[in-house]
């Protein structure tokens, strides 16, 4: 539990990250540090050297775009969980929040730290997919705008460039009658998903679904959407029998992660049984 | 024993202020100057020999003061001893190195220590060290490792078959010639790791200049450890001082002498500073010692109308790759004696085959052996209870010992002090509304839930004990407990006691009950303990036994105290001892009560002795070593109410109820603490807790992000009652409360669980009840 020696920067702004960035091709960032520090501990991620995020205020708070909410890459879960404007709009991320970790994991952990980190059991990344949020970096060469859908890309692993930090993430704002709703189930252990389910539903006028998006984590290597499900939503009414239907189709064509805990299979099947409970959930809270 | 103020009163724990606001005096806190730190190399291979060890570059780092390989300490370091050499067993305790010298036997195995100047720098040259390894098959299945073909862990241990104990009483042939009716099982109680707050850890410290050796440690039993490291280093036990005052749990995994400990003390030895050596969290979950992981055979011999027969159990233990202190006796004597459990059962056949595999040494954990016991029997009472479709409340009736027929001797030879099981059966089910709760379960199995009632009706063993009982099974110590108690000229009173509690309350219930005998505000009396140079030899703190047998020893001590403050209270009122009377912490002439001396006038008195009684000596101190004249026997019911959820084999808790008898009771907040402490234990044995390893050997579950200790949220509301059978073993008439609620706990939530799996034809699944273990084996029963 004594991590190996590294350096250690406190950068106060998004520029001076990008130097340090490209300067240290070793480092890592620093922000909430849940998931860095016990590894580092373990010495599972031995850095050269960390640059701590934290201090800059550009990169923190949530602000109302209009159309979108936007949130800056380390503002707590703590924070995101008590906005009134989040809380409002966004109902989803409070209540996928409130099964993250504990009061102090949410005290210090970041939005912005738990998505570049991309641990293929985390809540958020789930939860973006089915927000169809938009993740800013900035790099060397400016800004540039990653949609959550190509953000993801394997274990660990996110579209980011070693040299980008992840900024902020904009969330558009749902329209008409959407219910969104996140259903977990944790390991008894670690507390992370062994499968996480994300659905934002919008109903139409005739009460048949006008868009869908589902997502799931912590069942294989990284989130990802599950279109066939969506696309066996869209245009029916979402009856028992409809989910039901959709959800079976939530595990085709996935990689499914095997630990002492939970196998493939398992997971295969959780992750049907907690894709439909989401979407039921999701559907129930948007016909109000 | 008069019920006076403080025996029954729920005091405030007096240690809590001090432990709950970082003031604890923990082992880690102690610091001395010249302290080097100790970090130890350990082998990432289940099974291999050591080919060469290259601690050149370790060596050259700067800070580095010394590289020990297990060559270099061979001569300075007798092997880590095993002191429960259980008799007639064919016993073979191999050798067990500090420092491994020829092979690993287990992932975590030590081979080689670093002392440096920080212990940052201790952990980079403890990585540096180089060791070559030939990697030999593993075996970590304990049935597998007698098999032919499998992997020797020694060439002088045949078979990997450390010992073989039996204990047959009856004849078990002619019960199941006999038998109307048949139960054949296979169970596995699977592996589980202790996980106290604080890890293992020493400061070791021996003065060159005095030839004295001081070490603080994470210790259960100072004195143990004390005689324990004498025999290791050579250092006469008069010149070695162990400190272990405060202790953050233990379980049993701080009773063993380890490595650590002994490679700290040495290496100190040598090198004439201070060494401290402490596990992070991952060592400790690879070489403390883990607990259970037994495979056990049963066949039952009953009658038709549910009466027991006989029982026979071969159960093979796993040992891990080296015998731990006391590891023989736990899955031999505290498992094997208390096979009749609740229950008049008039023949059991016991077999069990200690084996060393390729895995972490077992010892006792929280119970040791008796949930093993347990958990077999409970488990057997629901089998047949469901075989003859008889109610599961009501075969454990039948089986009951009637409370007429107290003392009773078990056909395992145990004598059961005192018990009325029927009492705590009646009163858990009355508390969980069985009749309705039963009623419900058809309800809602009619619109396709799952509830689920189990039951568990336990009998275990407290307060290790007498002497004479450990001489005869092989442990190689007394089971006495000693207490001092030291009146100062004040009259304020100071207790050492040979009791080490590390989150039992002594320092409060010893308190209480010294209070009570001496009329004395509970302020007024200190309990010290943990220190070997300040306490009278004392045995320790495990099995239940503080309470039951070092809280004798604390009465007795008190008593003759009394005694002696009478005569000399006598003395000063000019009557005769007889004539004197105690109350409230007065001495009084019968029938003139205003004729007095208080307590802290004749303490007074007893220091200045200027004018004592004949033949009696100055001073108010009195010893007394106290070897019970048997173990208490503590019972109870718990019932568990479940839900499952048959599409994910998630288990909901609906209700969980224990009614247990623990005698009287001292301190009742203590005592629930210790009911719900030892509940979410025993309960997260059931469907959370495991260790796995895989076919090579590697750990599993080598953190806490695998290995489900279970939350306050995970866990249901404990309703907890008590009824009260007086043991009149001791003169407080208590048991012991310590593991109750782990041995009884883990079988009362297995039942439930399967009881609400019973309509889909299940009846038996193996703990731990994992919700994948639960799904597929509903969907096996569901096609």
């Amino acid at each position: 539990m004594y991590p190996s020696a590294f350096e250690y920067y406190r950068p106060s702004s998004v520029s001076e990250v990008v130097q340090l960035l490209s300067q240290n091709p070793d480092a890592k960032l620093l922000a909430g540090g849940h998931s860095l520090v016990p590894a580092m501990k373990l010495r599972l991620s031995s850095p050269a050297a960390l640059i701590d995020i934290t201090r800059i205020p550009e990169l923190s708070g949530i602000r109302d775009a209009g159309d979108r909410v936007v949130i800056g890459a380390t503002t707590t879960y703590d924070e995101v969980m008590r906005s009134e404007l989040v809380q409002r709009t966004l109902p989803i991320l409070p209540e996928a929040i409130d099964v993250i970790g504990d009061l102090q994991v949410r005290n210090l952990g970041t939005i912005g730290g738990s998505l570049a980190h991309a641990d293929p059991a985390a809540d958020l990344p789930a939860v973006m997919l089915a927000l169809g949020a938009e993740l800013k970096a900035v790099g060397p060469s400016g800004e540039r705008t990653i949609p959550a859908d190509e953000f993801f890309v394997d274990l660990f692993t996110t579209a980011l460039q070693p040299n980008e930090v992840l900024t902020e993430i904009a969330i558009p704002k749902p329209s008409g009658r959407t219910g969104m709703a996140y259903e977990k189930f944790a390991n008894p252990a670690s507390g992370y998903a062994v499968v996480g389910a994300a659905a934002v539903v919008t109903l139409g006028d005739d009460g048949r679904v006008s868009a869908a998006r589902v997502a799931v984590t912590g069942a294989g290597p990284y989130a990802v959407r599950r279109t066939e499900t969506e696309q066996a939503l869209i245009g029916q009414e979402p009856t028992t029998e409809v989910i039901k239907q959709a959800s079976q189709r939530a595990s085709e064509g996935m990689t499914f992660n095997s630990d002492v805990f939970a196998s493939e299979e398992y997971r295969a099947h959780l992750t049907r049984v907690f894709v439909g409970r989401a979407i039921a959930k999701a559907a129930q809270r948007a016909r109000g | 024993m008069a019920v006076t103020k403080l025996f029954g009163a729920s005091v405030k724990r007096r240690e809590d202020p001090r432990l709950i606001t970082g003031r604890g005096n923990f082992t880690d806190h102690i610091k001395l100057p010249g302290t080097l730190f100790m970090a130890l190399k350990r082998s990432p291979h289940a099974h291999a020999r050591i080919v060469r060890i290259d601690t050149s570059k370790a060596r050259a780092m700067p800070g580095v003061v010394a590289v020990y390989t297990g060559q270099d300490l061979v001569d300075k370091l007798a092997p880590v001893p095993c002191a429960w050499l259980v008799p007639d067993s064919d016993l073979k305790v191999p050798t067990y190195r500090a420092l491994a010298v020829d092979k690993v036997r287990y992932v975590g195995d030590a081979v080689a220590a670093v002392v440096a100047e920080n212990r940052y720098i201790a952990e980079d040259a403890a990585e540096a060290i180089e060791v070559e390894y030939e990697v030999l098959p593993a075996v970590v299945d304990q049935e597998k490792a007698t098999q032919e073909g499998a992997p020797q862990l020694y060439d002088d241990v045949p078979n990997n078959i450390a010992f073989h104990w039996k204990l047959h009483a009856g004849d078990f042939d002619s019960a199941w010639n006999q038998a109307e009716v048949k139960l054949t099982r296979r169970f596995i109680n699977h592996r589980l790791i202790p996980s106290a707050m604080e890890p293992r850890g020493a400061l070791a410290y021996f003065n060159p200049g005095t030839g004295d050796l001081t070490i603080w440690c994470t210790s259960q039993n100072p004195h143990v450890h004390r005689l324990l490291l004498s025999a290791v280093t050579g250092i006469p036990e008069t010149r070695i001082r162990v400190i272990a005052t405060d202790v953050g749990g233990g379980f049993g995994s701080k009773i063993p002498m380890y490595a650590g400990e002994m490679l700290a003390s040495a290496i100190s030895r040598d090198l004439g500073r201070p060494i401290k050596w402490f596990e992070s969290r991952r060592e400790n979950y690879v070489a403390t010692i883990h607990g259970r992981d037994h495979i056990q055979y049963v066949d039952v011999a009953a009658t038709r109308d549910g009466k027991i027969t006989g029982i026979r159990v071969k159960s093979y233990a796993n040992l891990g790759a080296y015998l731990s202190t006391a590891s023989p006796g736990v899955p031999t004597w505290l498992f094997g004696l208390m096979l009749c459990g609740a229950y008049t059962i008039p023949v059991v056949h016991v077999d069990v085959y200690g084996v060393v595999t390729n895995t972490t040494p077992t010892d006792a954990y929280r119970g040791a052996g008796r949930p093993e016991a347990t958990y077999l029997l409970e488990r057997v009472m629901d089998l047949l209870a469901r075989e003859l479709r008889m109610d599961p409340a009501e075969i454990r009736r039948k089986n009951f010992i009637p409370k007429e027929q107290f003392p009773y001797t078990t056909a395992t030879g145990l004598q059961y002090d005192s018990g009325d099981y029927e009492a705590t059966l009646d009163r858990a089910l009355e508390l969980v509304n069985y009749q309705q709760l039963r009623r419900e379960q058809e309800e809602l199995r009619a619109q396709g839930r799952y509830l689920g009632i189990g039951f568990s009706t336990y009998v275990e063993v407290c307060g290790l004990a007498p002497s004479a009982a450990a001489g005869a099974m092989g442990f190689q110590g007394g089971l006495w407990e000693s207490a001092t108690v030291r009146v100062h000229p004040s009259g304020k009173v100071s207790v050492f006691t040979g009791s080490n509690p590390h989150g039992q309350g002594e320092e409060t219930t010893f308190a209480q009950l010294v209070a009570d005998e001496l009329g004395v505000p509970i302020d007024d009396v200190e309990i010290v303990h943990g220190d070997t140079e300040m306490i009278p030899f004392g045995m320790g703190t495990y099995g239940s036994r503080s309470l039951a047998v070092g809280g004798t020893a604390v009465i007795m001590a008190t008593r003759k105290i009394k005694d002696k403050a009478t005569k000399i209270a006598a003395h000063l009122l000019e009557v005769a001892p007889e004539d004197v009377a105690f109350e409230n912490g007065r001495f009084f002439v019968k029938g003139a009560p205003d004729r007095a001396k208080t307590f802290q006038e004749v303490a007074g008195a007893a220091y200045l002795a200027w004018s004592m009684p004949e033949g009696v000596t100055p001073g108010l101190e009195e010893t007394h070593f106290h070897d019970p004249i048997n173990n208490t026997f503590p019972f109870g019911c718990h019932i568990c109410v479940v839900e499952v959820d048959p599409d994910t084999g998630r288990v909901s808790f609906r209700k969980y109820v224990a009614v247990d008898d623990v005698g009287n009771v001292v301190n009742p907040m203590i005592v629930d603490g210790q009911v719900h402490g030892g509940i979410a234990q025993g309960l997260a044995q059931a469907v959370y807790e495991f260790a796995a390893y895989d076919e090579s050997g590697q750990l599993l579950t080598a953190t806490m992000m695998d290995y489900a200790i279970p939350k306050a949220t995970m866990l249901p509301r404990f309703d907890v009652d008590r009824t009260v059978t007086p043991t009149p073993v001791n003169p407080m008439g208590a048991k012991g409360a310590g593991e109750t609620g782990t041995i009884a706990s883990t079988p009362a939530v297995a039942n439930a669980i399967i009881d609400a799996l019973s309509p889909l034809g299940i009846d038996h699944i193996d703990i731990p009840l994992t919700p994948e273990r639960i799904w597929r084996a509903v969907q096996e029963r569901r096609g």
